[in-house]
């Protein structure tokens, strides 16, 4: 490290780093210089100019945009003199001139940057009497952004998230001067996943999200912090509610893992715990099949008794919904009961051994300047999108290169250096020739030429982090695992992220929500379908939706006798239960999330669970109490210290204090965990079978904003699932000889359906293919039977 | 009717006179901007003599003769090429052809005109920096111009004067033009590489305070004003010494100056720079013989629209910067406007100040918002609306956007001493003081003008005036 540099501010003497920014070096030594248009994540554009300050650097004192200097030796700095004071009372002077003053109708009053610097630097009196400049009151510039132009200050916030954060510039300035407005494009909205960080960083009214609008004044909300369980990357969040009701999600800057950043899907997937389906009270079905309400002895006396059987007839499925504690109890039961077909997967993940074998890298790590990140997973953008804005970032900023090995273009193509798109099934032989330096001739599909370039990178001696993920439903998990291993013989320091993206899921491994000694989902609804399970548990899993095989399911369904699903919402699948345990959901229970990276944070109840919504771990303990099994605790820090002393991995966790530990621990892996990629090998223990000249590769991947059911559940985000399209690659596509948007027919062994097919130039030639769990066309339909690979074939009209 | 098709008058506003001309001396050949034309008057010569010389022997030409930028900074051009720093490439040269300031058109006529001469001098430029790449960068709103150089580009390529292997050497050169959309802060290098590279043109932020090091498309790029580099060509013919002849030690060589306003013969003069004072350019009968019948000299903007104001007081300050800035203002871009007897002040300042709001990117608060309620405020004051209040205002909102004393020159009338020019400034660029500059002279030196139009005010009358203002006695209350 470079010498520190000592400045002065404000008459004290004042240590800092060099090339750190005077405003930061100042806020971070206890002087606040008021800023709007200046973000700590964001690069300084010095557009407000309410960051001016007196300094010297030996010139004489003159005032300076404090977030573009950096600090230099002897540098003194005057935030309070005259000549600041001055300026600052002139800016927000100018600042408010076209200003609305609409604060007692604004949902930003009372948090507001402007009113509060205002009130703090301000002039105090307004001495603008023309008249103000007029937009049309607030115009929709995205399905979830509302954005009054009147409110703007034009700091660049939200336009630069747009383009420099997000990679979606679909926000910008237009016309000129005085009459500068921020705006969309025209009849291109703002449809970004990440629009709603523009909200939380405006520092004024302008922008505001709907779900929020107008529910509730910040002097109302009582919050706490916890952590986003819509997908494993466990952004940190802040959990605001009135009225006991959940009304704002807000992102926490944790330099880990969000940096302040969050999906929408983060944001406002809360929607779902005040939705009207949400389950409130147990439900037991009576005589004439239909479901009634029960009082919680009734339903798990009826639930326990059905748990009363050869525990080899019983199978559980899911488990990644539920907080660490909620996992930890449900596996002190299943151990009570001996119970070993569990699995927290869907057979749409990895296989549990797997991941707890990789060496883990940290999301910091993997977005370290100057690595190499292998995407060797389903776009990231789509599946885990905080982690996405992390590694743009690191591409775009900090000269980290990126290799995607995936089964199309995904949405960090446009910042990768090597884009190798193997058919499916083709993925390891891929790898294989990579490890190999075979890079001479095409393999799968992909190019000399690419793979030639991947293999450089790949042997640059740069730091390696891979990311392993389930990039195609269609195409059996083997594959990708073989070519992880492949690379891993070839990168032996590789350090792996794995993209699993079902909430906790990771919790769920760690404890043992596997399937180690019994059955997975997939052989458990064999089983059911064989009558050879009796009693199947939906531990908040939805298998009708999710399990990829939809006519193994369906045949489940029909053969299983009793069903007890825990969950917060009916769907296809706990409609069909025999009992149904309501469960509290995100916001509603204390608790923790381990992510991705083994890192544990806290979940923080802030309101009161609906009805007779109970934790997960008190519907485990009453379960198991009412089948006489004591698991050991009986309140939440006897859960927590049990955890501690019987799985190695939690021991030292300080429970108390996990809310106040910053970015969270990271768990220490168990000992000889999970099965070493090097044990796996690099060929795929499934054959591929030979493709037809006819048919076409399957590839099933999956959108944010899908028919789950937290989206479904969010009256905001529902209507944004849009429907499923068939996309075929340009070659593929002109040789169909329709039109783009045309409707053709789609054939696997399976099913024939009609779809409205695209042109995809980020697909491989021979591949076609459809998103999963779309409204329209169910694409589970699609992947019945049990098959490496899925051809199908399509044809027109 | 020209060979464009577009007729002008040829040589418009343009005065031929004694002095040396380096620049305009083919201003009244016929067919100058032809190559043709401009071969016939010794035209590429001075490329020709560059290219026996090294790279670095014509730098040294060039900085040794102390051409100062004609932009308006007037920064030596040889010194700032020495900003680039070695062996970092591509590197490139931007012209900035996007002459807008008010009252400026020198750099449309050296376009028009002698389009070749400009081109040589692109010429010499690149071959001094080692570069091959040049962005030929012209102000939207100049069709002729534009096209002029399109034409003369494609007659030098063709020629072998422009594109590889330039006169049979292994220097190459390709001159991109491109043409503005039409902004006044477009001529700020910085806004002007922006819009170049295809974004809005905003200024950039400071440090880096010259884009020599981090420039287009974040390469070394040196940006030269348009007659800047049409003294190349003279300066590599007849070489340093020569030019350093001419004018005074700081200030060699002649500058362009366009004259507008009330005088008898208002156009664009070479005139020796350095010597050549106010008093002679718009009195003498070589330049502007002196102003319009019966009419007497009011005051005079030396150098641009954002200039403050001269006085009849400063006319015999020469044109040097070393003596200009102490007397309060600037020499610019070499647009003098002069305002006779019959001008009303407020009216001329607040067209001015219109300009600027109107120009005014958007990027910066004082200058977006800053720079409109001044429009507003004097707009008012002449509609008859003013008050005295508000000339206090138009001080105060300008005091935001120009922290401290702002510069203005001397008046015996008022007993006033000159406030030395620059001024500090709380807006990224220049943009937000032009806006305040002209009012700002306009109400130091010639008060009288705005007190006739103001009526004095009471804290009632302003309350009860004032749309959505504080009513006066919640004010009272909200004081205690």
């Amino acid at each position: 490290m470079s010498d520190v540099i000592t400045i002065t501010i404000n008459g004290q003497s004042v240590e800092c780093q060099p090339g750190e920014l005077l405003i930061d070096a100042a806020e971070r030594t206890g002087t606040y210089i008021p800023r709007f248009c200046y973000h700590p994540r964001m690069k300084p554009v010095g557009m407000c100019r309410m960051c001016l300050v007196d300094v010297d650097t030996g010139r004489g004192p003159g005032l300076q945009p404090s977030c573009m200097l950096t600090v230099s030796p002897g540098m003194t700095v005057d935030t309070e003199s005259e000549r600041t004071q001055r300026a600052q009372e002139g800016i927000l002077e100018l600042l408010l001139v076209n200003h609305p003053l609409d604060c007692p109708v604004c949902d930003k009053g009372g948090e507001c940057p402007l009113q509060d610097q205002t009130v703090a630097y301000g002039p105090g009196e307004s001495r603008f009497i023309e008249e103000k400049r007029h937009y049309e009151k607030p115009i929709p510039i995205s399905d979830l952004v509302y954005l009054d132009r009147e409110r703007c200050i034009l700091c660049d916030r939200c336009t630069r998230f747009a383009s420099d954060v997000a990679g979606d510039p679909l926000i910008h300035f237009i016309d000129r001067g005085n009459e500068t407005q921020v705006n969309t494009f025209p009849d291109e909205p703002f449809s970004s996943y990440f629009s709603g960080n523009t909200v939380q960083i405006c520092p004024v009214g302008a922008l505001t999200a709907e779900p929020y609008r107008f529910k509730a004044r910040p002097w109302d909300l009582a919050e706490v912090e916890s952590t986003s369980t819509v997908d494993t990357t466990g952004a940190r969040v802040v959990v605001q509610s009135s009225r006991d009701a959940v009304v704002r999600v807000l992102g926490v800057d944790s330099d880990a893992v969000n940096w302040s950043w969050l999906s929408d899907k983060d944001r406002f997937a809360y929607e779902s715990g005040t939705s009207e389906d949400r389950l409130v009270d147990p439900l037991v079905r009576n005589e004439a099949g239909e479901f009634g309400i029960a009082r919680w002895t009734d339903a798990s006396s009826f639930a326990a008794e059905a748990l009363s059987i050869d525990p080899s007839r019983i199978g559980v499925i899911g488990g990644a919904r539920l907080p660490i504690e909620g996992q930890f109890a449900w596996r002190r039961l299943l151990d009570a009961a001996g119970i070993a077909n569990v699995d927290a997967q869907l057979n749409d993940g990895l296989d549990a051994d797997v991941v707890q074998g990789l060496p883990r890298a940290t999301i910091a790590e993997a977005a370290a300047p100057g690595g190499v990140v292998v995407l060797l997973s389903a776009d990231p953008k789509e599946e885990l999108p905080t982690l996405y804005l992390r590694l743009r970032h690191a591409a775009v900023e900090d000269g980290a290169s990126i290799i995607e090995i995936t089964p199309r273009s995904t949405g960090l193509s446009r910042y990768a250096t090597a884009s190798l798109h193997p058919l499916p099934g083709s993925v390891a032989e891929v790898a294989t020739a990579l490890a190999d330096s075979n890079t001479g001739a095409d393999v799968g599909g992909v190019a000399a030429a690419s793979l030639a370039k991947a293999a450089e990178l790949l042997s640059s001696g740069r730091p390696v982090t891979i990311v392993l993920g389930r990039p195609n439903l269609a195409e059996d998990a083997s594959f990708v695992t073989a070519a992880a291993s492949a690379l891993a013989r070839m990168v032996p320091d590789a350090k792996f992220l794995p993209a699993l993206r079902r909430g906790n899921v990771h919790g769920a491994i760690e404890l043992g929500l596997t399937p180690t000694s019994g059955l997975e989902t997939e052989e458990m609804l064999q089983a059911c379908a064989n009558d050879e399970i009796e009693t199947l548990v939906l531990l908040g899993s939805d298998p009708l939706s999710d399990f990829p095989n939809r006519a193994l399911v369906d045949a489940a369904f029909d053969h299983v006798e009793n069903v007890i699903a825990i969950d917060t919402f009916l769907n296809p699948s706990s409609s069909r239960a025999d009992v149904v345990l309501p469960a509290a959901g995100f916001g509603e229970v204390d608790g923790s999330f381990l992510n991705l990276e083994r890192r544990l944070s806290p979940l923080r109840a802030k309101v009161t669970a609906p009805g007779q919504a109970r934790a997960d771990w008190m519907i485990a303990a009453e379960l198991g109490a009412t089948l006489g099994h004591d698991l050991g605790f009986g309140t939440l820090d006897e859960l927590r210290s049990e955890l501690s002393n019987s799985v190695a991995s939690f021991a030292g966790i300080d429970w108390a204090n996990l809310d106040a530990a910053g970015d969270g621990p990271i768990l220490p892996a168990l000992e000889g965990a999970g099965v070493a990629l090097s044990d796996i090998g690099s060929a795929s223990t499934v054959a591929v079978p030979p493709r037809d000249g006819y048919g076409l590769r399957l590839v099933v991947d999956r959108k944010l904003w899908d028919l789950g059911t937290m989206v479904q559940q969010s009256a905001s985000l529902a209507h944004l699932a849009a429907p499923a399209e068939l996309s075929l690659s340009t070659h593929d596509f002109e040789s169909l000889g329709v039109d783009d948007g045309a409707s053709v027919t789609i054939e696997s062994e399976a099913t024939s359906a009609s779809l409205v097919v695209r042109h995809d130039s980020g697909l491989p030639r021979g591949a076609a293919r459809v998103p999963y769990q779309l409204p329209g066309f169910d694409a589970g339909r699609l992947l019945s039977g049990d098959h490496a690979v899925i051809d199908v074939r399509v044809s027109a009209g | 009717m020209s060979s464009t098709g577009i007729e002008i008058e040829r040589a418009a506003g343009f005065v031929k006179n004694e002095t040396p001309q380096i620049v305009t001396s083919r201003f009244d050949v016929e067919d100058s901007h032809t190559l043709v034309g401009y071969l016939a008057t010794g035209g590429y010569e001075g490329i020709r003599k560059a290219l026996t010389q090294t790279p670095a022997e014509v730098h040294g030409e060039i900085r040794d003769a102390t051409v100062l930028g004609r932009g308006g900074a007037g920064f030596p051009a040889g010194v700032k090429w020495g900003f680039m720093p070695p062996d970092v490439f591509p590197r490139y040269l931007v012209v900035n052809g996007d002459e807008s300031e008010p009252g400026t058109y020198k750099d449309r006529l050296l376009m028009e005109l002698d389009p070749h001469q400009l081109i040589e001098g692109c010429l010499i430029a690149s071959y001094a920096v080692g570069l091959s790449q040049c962005f030929l960068y012209v102000r939207g709103e100049m069709a002729l111009a534009q096209e002029r150089i399109a034409t003369a580009l494609n007659e030098a390529y063709a020629a072998g004067y422009v594109g590889r292997n330039i006169l049979g050497t292994d220097f190459s050169l390709d001159i991109i033009l491109h043409w503005g959309a039409g902004a006044y802060v477009v001529g700020e290098e910085t806004a002007l590489i922006e819009s170049l590279e295809g974004n809005r043109g905003m200024p950039r932020l400071k440090p880096p305070y010259f884009p020599a090091a981090i420039g287009l498309y974040g390469k070394p790029t040196i940006v030269n004003n348009v007659e800047t580099l049409a003294n190349l060509p003279w300066i590599a013919n007849n070489g340093a010494e020569e030019y350093r002849k001419i004018g005074t030690e700081t200030s060699p060589g002649t500058r362009m100056v366009a004259v507008s306003g009330h005088v008898k013969r208002p156009g664009v003069y070479e005139i020796i720079n350095g010597t050549t004072t106010f008093r002679q350019l718009l009195f003498d009968e070589e330049y502007c013989g002196g102003m319009l019948e019966g009419r007497t000299l009011k005051a005079f903007v030396p150098g641009g629209g954002s200039a403050p104001w001269f006085l009849p007081d400063q006319l015999d300050l020469p044109f040097e910067a070393s003596e200009v800035g102490p007397a309060g203002s600037m020499l610019g871009s070499g647009a003098i406007m002069v305002m006779d007897d019959t001008t009303d002040i407020p009216k001329a300042a607040h067209s001015l100040t219109r300009f600027y709001a109107h120009e005014s990117c958007g990027k910066c608060v004082p200058c977006r918002e800053g720079g409109t309620w001044l429009e507003r405020i004097l707009g008012r004051i002449i509609d008859g609306h003013g008050t005295t209040r508000d000339l206090a205002m138009l001080l105060e909102v300008g005091e935001t956007i120009c922290p401290g004393d702002f510069p203005h020159a001397s008046s015996e009338r008022l007993g006033l001493d000159a406030q030395r020019f620059p001024y500090q400034m709380t807006t990224i660029c220049f943009v937000g003081p032009s806006a305040f500059a002209p009012i700002h002279s306009a109400l130091t030196l010639f008060p009288e003008e705005f007190a006739e139009r103001v009526r004095d005010v009471t804290d009632e009358e302003l309350a009860a005036s004032a749309v959505g203002a504080v009513p006066v006695e919640l004010k009272g209350v909200a004081a205690q």
